[in-house]
């Protein structure tokens, strides 16, 4: 096999490395000539989008990322957040989206296994995982086999290593047809003083390599995650890792292992770009340079030429520095786990990063350049228009009592049971609260009373709409979900999903969609610790609907006094916290008239962030105080729907009142923002009323009671729990009837 | 009574499955790595749940095949305790200590949620704290428990009183045969089941019907 690192580099070469020309420009500037074959690929892995933030970095500086309880934010494998007694939950979420278009099983699985090694690489246990996946209309002709293979992938390499999910989100739109979204998230616990980070240190040290072997899978996996797709989508298949789920479990354990023998100075994860960007990463980060020789890299195949080494993005690798007089006791464990062990470069003086193969030098580069400062942008963007108003009278009308029926078995409301019952929710033995509810919850194991609450949201149309208000109310959502278990919401992750930032209407939506998600997280205390940008998300010109999830954790001091969206028994009163006086009003792209009309019109309900915090934490003190007994946010399909939820989850029906003289449709499916539905006992709710409301500040108005096996709804006709849930647990199933799983 | 926990590589409820013993039995087990020489001298042997080897290869086949399995063997010969949760179950059919196999899940998915079980047979070490014919409930979590046996097994099986566990009130997840989700071998000192009642002890959990098969196993010896 002959590897030519001189070969010339053509204007064609560079764009299919996915480097413009005068990106291209500028590295022949830093070096002084150009860059060798080998460079070239570097180049392309480290300063893609995927890797360099170079089209949003502007903007996430602008989002608050500190806080009392913030140990280490953005910039970092994970973000790690102090919760008491010397223990931290280190936490992120991060696209897998495009290579799980091409091949959905292999795509969500090597998403899955990235994420938990992201928080593993930090010394934590993972203890909690979540996926927000966002799928094509169920017509579309690839949605089935999508959702079978993602849902398949991510339950096979979580279920496998071992690790819980607790929650997650599931939404269908048409503008999802070309570009699905798969965000992994996961949680994991360390103690607060061995807690380990990628900034290496000392110089002369040895750089080893430990896990799997490298092979050809995933070359350039980052580039094309850093691009459109077009029709030629089906020959990028090879971009795509291929996960093992078993290498990774015991890699954990290894790391866990080794870490407790104070062996570890720095460690880094190969993810995207592998052993390019993790070495580059550790380097950069330390003022150091970093010397590879590429002959010692375990590989899977012979004759992998060093372009392909250092772009490999094979899963379950990681790359540490030692301390030497360690090294041996380091291999010992690896050794036991069956993984390999390397020492493949060292860490030198001369801030350089130097790849040697077969006694050839195919890279010399300066490693700042490459790494902490790679090109970055500010691109031009314009400001999106948000739509008109809905009319004050533009109330289209139908049977309450049929549009919950059908709002609740359709595809955006549906139970999603056939989905998470192919995770495992309750290994490890501390899943308090499994998917269904407002949030996941987990006891902290070996804590007598702590939990952590965990969810993930954000609702596209709003964001379509408009991008401020809707990046607010992804952060209002998941902050008002995890206070509805009773947990103080600690921190967040972020997982931008936009489409092409060199559009100045897309980059708007990006700008101001972060600018929303600041001022929520600054309003509500809610720091952003981490998280993952993923842009391009565009087939043919047509982009995604503008999609910020937000992953938030709570803390829930005693999980005994927790919350549950279950009533918890007949006649008790139902109120409804943070009310407009005319309960539900906002009818603008509710899924209402999306669903039953076909409507995408309207502004998005606007979210009073003063208002949200001060409901918020008035029945975080209710829960505490024992005297909420059940407790769920609304949210899609407003007061119908979020009562409806409760039924189902308690078999217990309930009767709610409704107020004469106006308009029911809104009252019940308005998507009004910083609402709670509350139950409490007849005993509590005279003493709430006259002991706390008075000060309250918060119109919170009892609506109803529940009890019987019915739901009853205002003027409507009664309908039977069971109904509810047939209607609501039918859809998916019947939807994914006949679909092929296997792979 | 002394317990020890077996650990193959890519099992995962290892950990569930020592704190049950743990909590319920007062005594933490011995944690045997499936490459350590020797068991301790110990009443009961319990293989957990997880994908040893990756289940790459037919479940649990590899593990099977493992030294530490002739060991156990023999230990089970002479009257030890031997219980296979779930993947432990798929390795114990693999290597012949219990009869029949576990063959993928008839939806051919993965399936994690809450089912019933009733109690076949309570006069064994195992189910001694449950009452003959109760149902409780338990979790269940796999990919292959879809239990089969040929039918001369099969009716051995059921006549000779090895059926521990029934899926009940139509709950069966997996498409098993007679909905047998847990047996012993013909001597009753070896049981594999598919679900978890490690994950049902305690009211974290939600309820505490897998508690006996514990407290049965553990207060008794």
């Amino acid at each position: 096999m002959t590897f030519n690192n001189h070969i010339a580099i053509t204007p064609e070469l560079v764009a299919d490395h996915g480097l413009k020309l005068d990106e291209y420009q500028k590295i022949i500037q830093l070096i002084g000539r150009a860059p060798t074959y080998t460079e070239l690929g570097i180049f392309s892995a480290m300063w893609n989008e995927h890797c360099s933030y170079k089209s949003s970095k502007k903007w996430l500086r602008t989002l608050p990322t500190t806080g009392e309880r913030v140990i280490q934010g953005p910039g970092e494998n994970a973000g790690v957040v102090d919760i008491g007694d010397g223990q931290a939950i280190v936490f992120k979420m991060e696209s897998h989206n495009h290579p799980s278009y091409i091949e959905p099983y292999q795509g969500a699985a090597t998403g899955v296994g990235g994420i938990l090694r992201d928080v593993f690489t930090m010394g934590a246990r993972p203890v909690a995982a979540m996926n927000a996946l966002r799928f094509g209309a169920p017509e579309h002709e690839k949605t089935k086999h999508l959702v079978a293979g993602v849902v398949a992938g991510v339950g096979g390499y979580g279920n496998s290593f071992g690790v819980p999910t607790v929650g997650g989100e599931v939404e269908f739109d048409e503008r999802y047809n070309g570009n699905i979204l798969v965000n992994a998230f996961a949680a994991g616990l360390a103690d607060t003083d061995k807690i380990f980070y990628s900034k290496a240190e000392g110089v002369g040290l040895p750089v080893v390599y430990l896990g799997a072997k490298t092979g050809r899978d995933g070359v350039g996996g980052a580039t094309m995650a850093s691009a459109e797709f077009g029709d030629d989508i089906e020959e990028k298949r090879p971009t795509v890792q291929v996960g093992d789920p078993f290498t990774e479990k015991r890699l954990l354990e290894a790391c866990l292992e080794l870490m407790a023998t104070g062996a570890v100075i720095a460690i880094q994860d190969m993810g995207a770009a592998g052993l390019t960007c993790s070495a580059v990463e550790m380097g950069a980060k330390g003022d150091l340079g970093v010397e590879l020789n590429l002959d010692m890299v375990p590989v899977r195949e012979d004759a992998m030429t060093p372009y392909e080494m250092m772009l490999s993005e094979s899963q379950e690798r990681m790359l540490m520095v030692l301390h030497p007089e360690k090294e041996a006791e380091a291999r010992a464990v690896f050794e036991k786990w069956e993984l390999d062990f390397a020492t493949v470069g060292k860490t030198t003086d001369d801030l350089r990063f130097r790849v040697m193969w077969k006694g050839e030098e195919v890279a010399n580069l300066p490693i700042k350049e490459l790494g902490d400062e790679a090109p970055e942008y500010d691109r031009p963007w314009t400001a999106p228009v948000p739509p008109k108003a809905l009319a004050a009278d533009d109330i289209p009308q139908m049977d309450v009592a049929d549009a919950l029926l059908r709002m609740l078995a359709s595809p955006a409301l549906s139970s999603r049971r056939w989905v998470y019952e192919q995770y495992d929710t309750l290994i490890q033995g501390n899943s308090l609260q499994r998917p269904g509810g407002d949030a996941g919850v987990i006891r902290v194991e070996g804590h007598a009373t702590k939990a952590l609450a965990f969810s993930s949201d954000v609702t596209p149309r709003y964001c379509e709409a408009d991008a401020y208000e809707g990046g607010k109310q992804a952060v209002a959502e998941c902050w008002r979900n995890l206070t509805a278990t009773g947990a103080d919401p600690l921190a967040a992750t972020d997982n931008l999903n936009f489409g092409n930032p060199e559009r100045p209407e897309i980059m708007g939506q990006f700008v101001h969609a972060v600018k929303g998600i600041g001022d929520a997280c600054r309003a509500l205390g809610f720091p952003i610790v981490s998280g993952n940008v993923s842009l391009y998300n565009e087939t043919n010109g047509r982009g995604i609907l503008p999609t910020p999830t937000i992953g938030g954790v709570g803390l829930i001091p005693d999980w005994s006094k927790m919350a549950r969206i279950g009533f918890a028994g007949e006649d008790q009163a139902i109120l409804l916290f943070g009310a407009p006086d005319w309960w539900g009003t906002h009818l603008g792209q509710s899924i209402y008239l999306r669903e039953m009309f076909k409507r995408k019109d309207g502004t998005p309900p606007p979210v009073d962030l003063d208002h949200e915090k001060k409901v918020g934490d008035l029945v975080r003190i209710l829960i505490r105080d024992g005297i909420a007994t059940a407790v769920h946010d609304l949210s899609d399909g407003g007061l119908a729907v979020g009562v409806a939820e409760m039924a189902m989850a308690s078999g217990i029906g309930a009767t709610v009142n409704q107020l004469d003289g106006g308009d029911p449709i809104p009252l019940f499916f308005g998507e009004d923002q910083g609402r709670y539905l509350v139950t409490m006992t007849r005993e509590n709710l005279e003493k709430f009323y006259a002991e706390i409301y008075p000060y309250a500040g918060v119109f919170a108005p009892w609506i109803g009671t529940t009890g019987g096996k019915t739901l009853k709804l205002g003027e409507a006709r009664p309908v039977a729990v069971a109904e509810l849930r047939k209607a609501h647990e039918g859809w998916f199933p019947e939807f994914m009837k006949g679909e092929i799983t296997e792979v | 009574m002394k317990a020890a926990v077996v650990v193959f590589p890519g099992l995962n409820r290892d950990r569930d499955m020592i704190a049950a013993l743990t909590k319920i039995g007062g005594e933490a087990p011995a944690v045997v790595w499936h490459k350590d020489a020797e068991i301790p001298k110990v009443d009961l042997i319990v293989i957990p749940g997880g994908f040893s080897y990756g289940d790459y290869l037919r479940v649990g086949a590899i593990a099977a095949r493992s030294p530490v399995m002739d060991t156990i063997r023999d230990r089970a010969a002479h009257g030890v305790k031997v219980m296979g949760v779930c993947n432990g179950f798929q390795i114990l059919s693999e290597a012949g200590l219990v009869p029949g196999v576990l063959m993928r899940n008839a939806s051919l998915k993965f399936v994690c949620r809450e089912v019933k079980l009733q109690i076949e047979n309570a006069s064994t070490p195992f189910t001694r704290g449950y009452k003959q014919g109760q149902i409780i409930r338990c979790p269940v979590a796999h990919h292959d428990g879809n239990y089969f046996a040929d039918a001369e097994t099969l009716a051995r099986v059921e006549g000779q009183g090895q059926v521990a566990f029934r899926y009940a009130d139509g709950t069966n997840p997996n498409g098993s045969i007679n909905d047998i989700a847990g047996v012993f071998n013909e001597k009753k000192n070896v049981l594999g089941l598919m679900p978890h009642p490690e994950n049902l002890i305690e009211a974290a959990h939600g309820g505490s019907d897998g508690r006996q098969l514990f407290s049965g196993l553990l207060n008794a010896a």
